[in-house]
């Protein structure tokens, strides 16, 4: 029920704030009510028809690369265990 | 945006993460998950199987339409029932079984009850028809309060005469709190709702960590997402902290949405609300502020409605509150299916029932 889709902004909103959007190749509009610094261009959650927040989408890639280093780190922990080697040691805690 | 999606879909780093939280979950813990698309993403992607034995997941009251008790349904369903009336609402409260009828089931009857996607479609239909009184009926949490709170300004602003919103929203908030107050209910964490905290923020879940030590992480919905949650809160019970941290960062700042919080605050009040299980929670529901009165459908379309009753059997409002599983419900895959559900856990799409049982290898485990 609380399901919010990303989509993308597709085209300037018109006078009462409303704008078309592209879900997954699926045009509708949207009202940007509650969005108000949401511009062309942008990924923003829909809900029901609304707009409810911008997509942080530099935030989304740190955090993704944030979670790839830690799985090399593990990787890393792993090999230095098969070798038997005390390396692992040396990795910082997370 | 859909390669950012993907990596939050990728099996290596959620393999990763799985080994994390195997490593470093060494104590016995109790996770609750308080949203039903949380519900539905556990169980779809397998993600209680790949638990170590000692984090123990249980869904809480997440779904907003299986927390409506049934005197509000039958409030909708007698309301839908009135001359002249087109009901409309989100495809989820269809087949919600009330006291004694669904809207489904009134509508095979020849009532007038239509589904929409957005509050505004409903304001559409007003429009077209203007002889009808159109009455959409909003259920939901803090996610899509605002979208009828903004509907129901819209409707002023439009001056209709013949549009009117049934308010059954719920605050989440108010619901954990009594939770972490329940002796039945032993919650050691809390993975807190994604979209709901896209509006809120993180300050009202602080009394969690605060006043009652119970950390609680906002998580997003794809399975790396989900199993981020849990590893920041087994790596909060391992240090011993108590925090309301945010997973779901792309989606959620810490200060919410303040537009649609001052739409809430503008259309609607706090008011006592029952949820299915719980009983009455003082301040858990937002009824039309009064200068709003004029689209207030209970205002507008006075009934009488029947004395309520429960469900003989149904263990629905236990399963709520994560006191049992569905599967220890006795009418669970025998007389309650999703093909003849006979609580609002089985009807509805995001409800702990209706997961566990299309996904049963994994929710057995």
């Amino acid at each position: 029920m609380c399901l919010a889709i990303p989509a993308r902004i597709v085209s300037e909103p018109n006078e009462i704030e409303m704008a078309e959007v592209d879900i997954l190749g699926v045009k509708r509009h949207v009202s940007l009510m509650m969005t108000p610094d949401a511009k062309l261009g942008d990924h923003v959650l829909v809900h029901a028809g609304f707009a409810i927040q911008v997509v942080d989408e530099e935030f989304a890639a740190e955090s993704l690369e944030m979670l790839g280093r830690m799985g090399i780190k593990h990787a890393d922990e792993l090999d230095a265990e098969l070798d038997g080697s005390d390396e692992a040691a040396e990795v910082p805690a997370s | 945006m859909n390669d950012i999606l993907a990596g939050f879909r990728d099996p290596e780093v959620a393999r990763h993460l799985v080994d994390e939280i195997h490593r470093i979950a060494v104590e016995p813990c109790t996770l609750m998950e308080v949203c039903g698309t949380h519900t539905m993403a556990i169980a779809k992607h397998g993600l209680r199987g790949v638990m170590p034995e000692t984090i123990k997941l249980l869904s809480g009251p997440g779904c907003p339409v299986c927390v409506t008790a049934n005197p509000d349904i039958d409030l909708a369903i007698e309301i839908a029932r009135q001359p002249g009336v087109v009901l409309t609402t989100f495809g989820d409260m269809m087949k919600v079984p009330g006291s004694y009828s669904s809207l489904s089931a009134e509508k095979a009857e020849g009532r007038d009850v239509r589904v929409v996607y957005s509050p505004l479609d409903s304001l559409a239909i007003a429009e077209r028809e203007p002889d009808k009184q159109v009455v959409f009926l909003g259920v939901g949490f803090e996610t899509t309060a605002p979208t009828v709170a903004l509907t129901i300004r819209e409707a002023a602003r439009r001056k209709l005469s013949n549009w009117s919103a049934l308010s059954l929203h719920k605050t989440v908030p108010g619901a954990l709190e009594v939770l972490v107050n329940d002796p039945e209910v032993r919650v050691t964490g809390f993975i807190l709702p994604g979209h709901v905290s896209t509006i809120i923020g993180t300050a009202p879940y602080e009394f969690l960590a605060r006043e009652y030590g119970v950390p609680g992480v906002i998580t997003g919905f794809e399975p790396v997402d989900v199993l981020q949650g849990v590893w920041m809160l087994a790596q909060q019970l391992a240090e011993g902290r108590a925090e309301i941290e945010i997973a779901y960062g792309r989606g959620v700042h810490a200060e919410g949405n303040p537009s649609a919080v001052a739409a809430i605050e503008a259309s609607f009040v706090p008011c006592d609300a029952e949820w299915r299980g719980i009983g009455v929670i003082p301040g858990t529901g937002l009824a039309l502020r009064p200068e709003f009165a004029g689209y207030d459908a209970r205002a507008r379309i006075p009934v009488t409605v029947p004395e309520p009753r429960e469900i003989k059997g149904c263990q629905c409002g236990d399963v709520l509150r994560g006191v049992v599983l569905p599967f220890d419900c006795k009418l669970f895959g025998r007389a309650c299916t999703p093909e003849h559900p006979v609580g609002p856990c089985m009807v509805s799409s995001e409800g702990s029932c209706a997961a566990y049982y299309r996904y049963t290898d994994y929710g057995k485990d």
